[in-house]
């Protein structure tokens, strides 16, 4: 397959076209724009729209809109711009309405900084919004887990009626690497049922709604949801195990971050440490199989994160505390490196 | 075995686009590779660089912090990443821009009047390119062929006539 040398935003940005969205609204915001402005240039060309709304908030309630018809359709933003969107999130899950929302983190909180982060982890998995609810969030690693996450995430929103989330951050966005476009069909999803599309008077009329007044009908709105969580947890996880079939420190890390962990997770081995990896491509749902599977040998976890630690909550309930994860962090933009990793794993007790 | 390359300058140098006709002559031998700007305050003003790192197995942290090869462009960069260069690394300097000379002795300098040379040769703005023909080489990282063709892939279509001044930058470098 023909390798291109592309940026992460703009391959996210090819990668949707490819999956068929059709709609793309976006408000510039570094270090994510390069998506936007590779929309700006090609979507017209693949028979979509491309809207420069006048806010970020215009704009996911425009991805509300245009999704409520059925179409495929996506916005981008990073952290701040993520914030403003919360609550157009909130209504697109409360609606049943699946779309695709890009966060290419940035240093927080409020304007923070421009280079990259992972502080968004509690906000993407726990809380993108109010109201009792969950989005489906994948973390890439390279510039091709992009591409085939962005597929993937529309599939699924598609299959679950959910929006989905490409949690990514400055390192990737603005990264080259080679990257192949696998021949693109994109599931059709029948979404006649609910779909707000024009019924000519021939079918009643399709209501997208996230307002419920009478509590026991909200109640079952949100139960029903949360029994498609259920599945969902059940069958879309996905995770790297690395290593990790006879280790005895097992590293826990996604996106960027699990580059540069990989990286001393080996030097690790050539120094006869028996260091594993555990890296998960669903944030939410959480590989909670897959990452008993993997600390199965070891005798301590270490999560290392872009932020002060916001996963290490979710590794902890997974294995039920019954082993001790220590944390390992560099916060603000500042990037980890490969030694400052190794030397942690030799701190916590990975010598061997 | 991974090549960890820094290449570093003032903004307008053409720092980035030297990467990417490295990273692009690694696409062109089937390597993995990877590219990755600064894109932070430091590109205005100050120095502006960009990690290219070409290997035969999957890139890890794409950052570089201990370059294999360093470009240096312009004094800042050169005192900023002289002595982040690995032991046994190779420094390519812009000699019309620095006047330092290092005085390590674990790494190789080649001091090069690229600004001069492409002033003179009615090459304005190809010191970057003159810098790779030196870097190649003297590495041997990637054959003259393959910068070639990475250069016609990088060049765009519109400004295709400056090919042949890319050409004629990187001999020039290969012969200094």
């Amino acid at each position: 397959m023909e390798r291109n040398l592309m940026k992460g935003n703009e391959a996210l940005a090819e990668a949707a076209i490819r999956a068929g969205c059709k709609c793309f609204f976006g408000y510039p915001i570094t270090p994510q724009t390069e998506l936007a402005a590779y929309m700006a240039k090609r979507m017209h060309k693949a028979g979509g729209v491309f809207l420069q709304a006048e806010s970020e908030i215009a704009a996911i309630n425009m991805v509300l809109g245009a999704a409520s018809t059925g179409v495929r359709a996506m916005t981008s933003s990073s952290s701040p711009g993520i914030s403003l969107k919360s609550e157009g999130i909130s209504y697109l899950a409360g609606s049943d309405v699946p779309a695709v929302i890009i966060n290419v983190q940035r240093g927080g909180p409020g304007l923070g900084g421009i280079q990259p982060s992972q502080a968004d982890y509690w906000q993407a998995t726990k809380a993108l919004g109010h109201g009792d609810f969950h989005l489906l969030v994948f973390a890439p690693a390279s510039v091709q887990e992009m591409v085939d996450m962005v597929v993937k995430a529309f599939d699924t929103a598609d299959k679950y009626r959910m929006p989905a989330m490409i949690l990514a951050d400055g390192l990737l966005g603005q990264m080259m690497e080679p990257v192949s476009f696998p021949e693109i069909t994109p599931n059709a999803h029948d979404k006649s049922g609910w779909a707000a599309d024009g019924h000519k008077g021939k079918r009643a009329h399709h209501i997208i709604n996230s307002l419920y007044l009478q509590p026991d009908e909200l109640q079952t709105s949100v139960l029903n949801r949360f029994e498609r969580y259920e599945i969902v947890k059940a069958e879309e996880t996905d995770a790297e195990l690395y290593l990790t079939e006879d280790c005895d420190i097992l590293l826990c890390a996604f996106g960027a971050t699990a580059r540069v962990v990989k990286s001393a997770v080996n030097e690790a081995r050539a120094q006869g440490i028996k260091a594993g990896l555990f890296r998960p491509k669903t944030l939410w749902p959480f590989p909670v199989k897959e990452i008993n599977e993997a600390a199965k040998s070891a005798k301590k976890l270490l999560s290392v994160e872009m932020s002060m630690g916001q996963m290490i909550d979710d590794i902890k309930l997974a294995i039920n505390c019954s082993k001790p994860v220590e944390f390992f962090g560099r916060t603000g933009g500042v990037i980890p490196t490969p030694a400052e990793v190794l030397a942690e794993i030799k701190k916590v007790g990975g010598a061997k | 075995m991974t090549t960890e390359i820094l290449l570093a300058g003032f903004g307008g140098q053409g720092v980035l686009f030297a990467g990417k006709i490295l990273a692009n002559c690694g696409l062109m031998d089937s390597k993995e590779l990877s590219w990755l700007p600064s894109y932070g305050p430091e590109m205005r003003g100050g120095t502006a660089n960009c990690s290219v790192c070409i290997s035969d197995e999957p890139i890890g942290s794409p950052l570089v912090l201990a370059p294999d090869i360093l470009i240096a462009m312009n004094q800042p960069s050169y005192d900023k990443f002289i002595n982040a260069v690995k032991p046994g690394g190779k420094a390519f300097i812009d000699s019309t821009l620095i006047e330092s000379k290092c005085e390590r002795t674990d790494i190789e300098c080649f001091y090069i009047p690229s600004s001069q040379l492409a002033d003179d040769n009615e090459l304005q703005g190809g010191s970057n390119i003159i810098l790779l023909g030196k870097l190649i080489k003297e590495t041997g990282l990637f054959s003259l062929d393959t910068m070639k063709k990475a250069i016609e892939k990088v060049v765009p279509p519109a400004k295709a006539k400056l090919i042949a001044n890319n050409f004629r930058a990187i001999e020039m470098g290969m012969n200094n």
